[in-house]
């Protein structure tokens, strides 16, 4: 009965496709070139660009157009809201069409807010795709082998995401427990206060309990530590995180050629 | 010397203290003190002592995982293979009560691989390893086994399997099947009585349930609760010798039984309801106790016990039932349908059957926590009479009656229709009470007693439902004495509910649903994991109240507990979701 939710979390089923195999660092760095490019000017043209090289590429990542949208949802309805207030309440300049107290909207506006929309599609969208195929232990083996981050660090972070999991069921369980002890009728957001700090003091326990687990398996001692999952990082990983530095070096270029470029700082 | 190949630990290590003694930080008594024990390299040993004797912290110590100085103080010296316990990791394995706590990664091979990652293990030899230790604990999953999905049992064995992978000389093992159904118990016990066979590491086991471990141990050493070692040597000798004390400590010995032999229920199955004059209220609890029953329900059948008995033996009043119930814990997605049951005034109902077939489902169900996913829960009059309800709930119940209600085999009857109640049959289901009425009305002992802590102290849990009833000062002060005096927690009244025993947060859980004096009282595995002293504790404090008339639920599976107290047994099947009461037939 625990939370199928929280186990397909943490042990995603690994597809076939060639996204699955790629190093989830190089995916990170790979969102991370793409996102640093593309934000550092603030036009439509670049954005556009981008979104349209990266189209072709989701189709390669594996998710079907189900779990496309179903996973970038977010980012659909999250855009085009900042596009609307970049519309009413942006920088005005040129022709005005609509003032009403603070609300201005102008050539200026509507440009920035169509920037706005297309930027925020073309730096989440990949990074939502990107991520969707990570597997937290193969992200966790590559933070700890590629990038060498301290490994007690790396693998205290995913041995507590597993306890995660386990919050949906306290929740529960901490809901029907207050009912049953006479505290159900009290104000909902006091309920809520008093029932997230029990959670907390609940998954501390847990917490502690799993920290002696693991030190009784050897961790944290002064061993230097092997790995039973290699993680390899080669030419599929320096092809996507070239990948990623060319699609943004060409939705630069596109702006500064098309005379649109608008850099973000002054 | 193990050979090579195996999963088998290396030679065992030898375990030593020497005037060993424990202080936890801010505490001010010594966990242990003054205690010398040798145990040798191979043995097998049973460590037995009184809850509160520090058997624990001592594992803890030889594992290497009490702490540093902030810790605790320490005095005297404790040694593994002549060494102390930090220098030397991966020589000593601990595997702990809590199966949550001891899977460490989301994979079984993962997880398995965890401890040998640790201590340097080269790759190759690490998978090897990982293989050769499922193997040697039974399990036969894919590497790839999403931990999550594992049982309890199976995840104590993944758990054993990683601590073997590292190839220990000393296996220590903490209470490993306290939180565990039977099946789990078995399943755990015989894997590790197979890796014991097969291996020349010491073992050392914490349980209070002797019984399980006396074919694997060949010897016994009781703690002392002050400190020092109160008996030591081969199990029957220590059995015979000091068999009743350690049974008088919560330990269950084989042969003695906890209650002493004596029925707990002053009216069993078989005798007539003697009536109010009759019950036997225990000291200082004097408040009359709810209706008085029907006598003429009161049908006197054949000899006590008898479990052909056709009539019902002694029926009380009637005060809930489930009609065609069918139970989900997320909605939508029922566990068990067409359950139909009856509790009344007086009578002990045990709710059993296999782990997921709903049991607990049914439980919150009946107790007002989880609505219904179809059927009906009914409070008789008697029970639900001064209920207003609260209005969202009204509103919720009156939603789901308009929704098609699913069940779990849609193909086999059309869908009812939504069905209409009247305000007084709303009412009746305990779904829409308000928190506070179902305080004096259902009461629910959770499985976890962690989960429903709620504020700092024991005085807090106790007083709380109080509060929430609004009674005056006097009265309040009045019932927790009363009850923390009758559960042995008048002594803790301050003391934080996290930081009691296993026992203690048990009985505070039972207590703080008692004081509010419910006329049904449910109770989910109440004595999982518990010591004899406690179960039996437990076993007479609920005889008490069925003897005030309350009707009380427990899911279990505890056969010993179902023996003394239950007057109905209902089997929830797996899959099936059928329902047959197999004792003291009130279908």
């Amino acid at each position: 009965m625990s939370s199928t939710a929280a186990t397909d979390a943490l042990t995603p089923p690994r597809g076939a496709q060639a996204i699955y195999r790629v190093n989830p660092v190089a995916k990170l760095a790979a969102a991370l070139a793409l996102s640093l490019l593309l934000l550092v000017t603030i036009d439509a043209v670049s954005a556009a660009v981008a979104l349209v090289l990266e189209s072709v590429l989701f189709f390669w990542a594996g998710l079907g157009p189900r779990a496309f949208f179903r996973r970038t949802a977010a980012i659909w309805i999250a855009a085009p809201l900042a596009g609307v207030t970049t519309l009413l309440y942006g920088v005005s300049a040129g022709q005005s069409y609509l003032q009403f107290g603070l609300l201005h909207v102008s050539d200026g506006s509507i440009a920035l807010a169509l920037a706005t929309v297309l930027r925020i599609l073309a730096i989440g969208l990949p990074a939502v795709v990107l991520f969707a195929t990570i597997d937290p232990t193969d992200l966790a083996d590559g933070l700890a082998q590629v990038w060498r981050l301290p490994s007690r660090f790396v693998l205290g972070a995913l041995a507590g995401m597993r306890l995660l999991g386990l919050f949906f069921d306290d929740w529960r369980q901490l809901e029907l427990a207050r009912r049953a002890r006479g505290l159900g009728d009290t104000g909902r957001l006091r309920r809520f206060a008093n029932q997230a700090f029990a959670l907390l003091v609940l998954s501390i326990r847990r917490g502690s309990k799993l920290a002696t687990a693991m030190e009784a398996r050897g961790f944290g001692g002064d061993t230097v530590r092997t790995w039973a999952r290699p993680s390899p990082f080669g030419v599929k990983e320096w092809l996507l995180i070239t990948l990623g530095v060319v699609i943004g070096v060409v939705a630069l270029a596109a702006a500064v050629v098309t005379g649109s470029f608008n850099f973000v700082i002054g | 010397m193990a050979s090579a190949g195996g999963p088998r630990p290396r030679a065992g290590a030898g375990l030593r203290a020497e005037g060993w003694g424990w202080r936890h930080a801010g505490r001010e008594g010594w966990a242990v003190r003054g205690l010398d024990l040798v145990i040798e390299p191979g043995e097998r040993v049973l460590l037995l002592g009184a809850s509160g004797a520090g058997k624990s912290t001592l594992v803890q110590a030889f594992a290497g995982v009490l702490g540093g100085v902030d810790e605790g103080h320490e005095e005297g010296s404790l040694l593994v293979d002549g060494q102390p316990p930090e220098g030397v990791r991966g020589r000593v394995g601990l595997l702990m009560q809590d199966p949550d706590s001891q899977v460490v990664l989301a994979r079984v091979g993962d997880d398995v691989a965890f401890g040998c990652e640790n201590l340097g293990v080269p790759r190759d030899e690490i998978w090897r390893r990982v293989g050769l230790g499922l193997a040697a604990v039974g399990l036969d999953l894919p590497l790839e086994h999403p931990t999550a999905a594992l049982s309890g049992g199976q995840k104590q064995r993944v758990a054993l399997a990683g601590v073997l992978a590292m190839r220990p000389g000393v296996i220590l093992l903490d209470e490993p099947t306290a939180n565990l159904d039977p099946a789990g118990v078995t399943e755990v016990r015989d894997a590790v009585a197979a890796v014991v066979r097969d291996s020349d590491a010491t073992f050392v086991v914490i349980e209070h349930r002797v019984d399980i471990w006396l074919d694997v141990v060949d010897r016994v050493v009781v703690l002392a609760p002050g400190g020092g070692v109160l008996a030591d040597g081969d199990a029957a000798t220590v059995l015979r010798e000091r068999g009743a004390e350690l049974a008088r400590d919560g330990v269950w010995v084989p042969g003695i039984d906890p209650l002493g032999g004596r029925p707990v229920r002053s009216a069993r199955p078989g005798a007539a309801w003697g009536g109010p004059e009759a019950v036997l209220l225990p000291d200082g609890l004097r408040e009359s106790a709810g209706q008085a029953p029907r006598p003429d329900a009161a049908t006197p059948s054949t000899e006590p016990g008898s479990s052909a008995t056709a009539v019902p033996a002694r029926r009380g009043e009637l005060l809930l039932s489930g009609r065609g119930l069918a139970v989900a814990r997320v909605p939508g997605r029922v566990v068990a349908d067409g359950i139909g049951l009856e509790l009344r005034a007086g009578e002990a109902t045990a709710i059993t059957g296999p782990n997921g077939a709903g049991k607990t489902t049914l439980a919150l169900t009946l107790a007002g926590l989880l609505p219904a996913s179809g059927g009906d829960v009914i409070a008789a009059p008697v029970l639900a009479r001064g209920v207003s309800g609260s209005r969202r709930a009204r509103r919720a119940a009156r939603r789901r009656d308009a929704r098609p209600r699913p069940t779990r085999s849609a193909t086999d009857a059309p869908a009812p229709a939504p069905r209409i109640r009247s305000s007084s049959e709303l009412l009746a289901d305990p779904i829409v009470w308000r928190s506070r009425e179902l305080l004096t009305r259902v009461g629910t002992v959770f499985q976890d007693p962690e989960h429903q802590f709620v504020t700092g102290t024991v005085r807090g849990e106790l007083e709380v439902s109080l509060r929430a009833l609004k009674l005056p000062d006097e009265e309040i002060d009045a019932r927790v004495l009363e009850v923390s005096g009758r559960l042995r927690l008048d002594a803790l009244l301050r003391a934080n509910p996290y930081t009691l025993s296993g026992g203690e947060k048990r009985r505070l859980s039972v207590a703080s649903a008692l004081v509010a004096r419910p006329r049904v009282l449910l109770l989910d595995e109440p004595t999982f994991g518990q010591d004899s002293r406690t179960w039996a504790e437990l076993v007479r404090l609920l005889a008490e109240q069925l003897d005030r008339g309350t009707a009380i639920v427990a899911v279990t599976h505890d056969r010993a507990f179902i023996d003394a107290l239950a007057d109905q047994e209902i089997v929830v099947a797996e899959g099936a979701g059928a329902l047959a009461p197999a004792k003291g037939g009130l279908a």
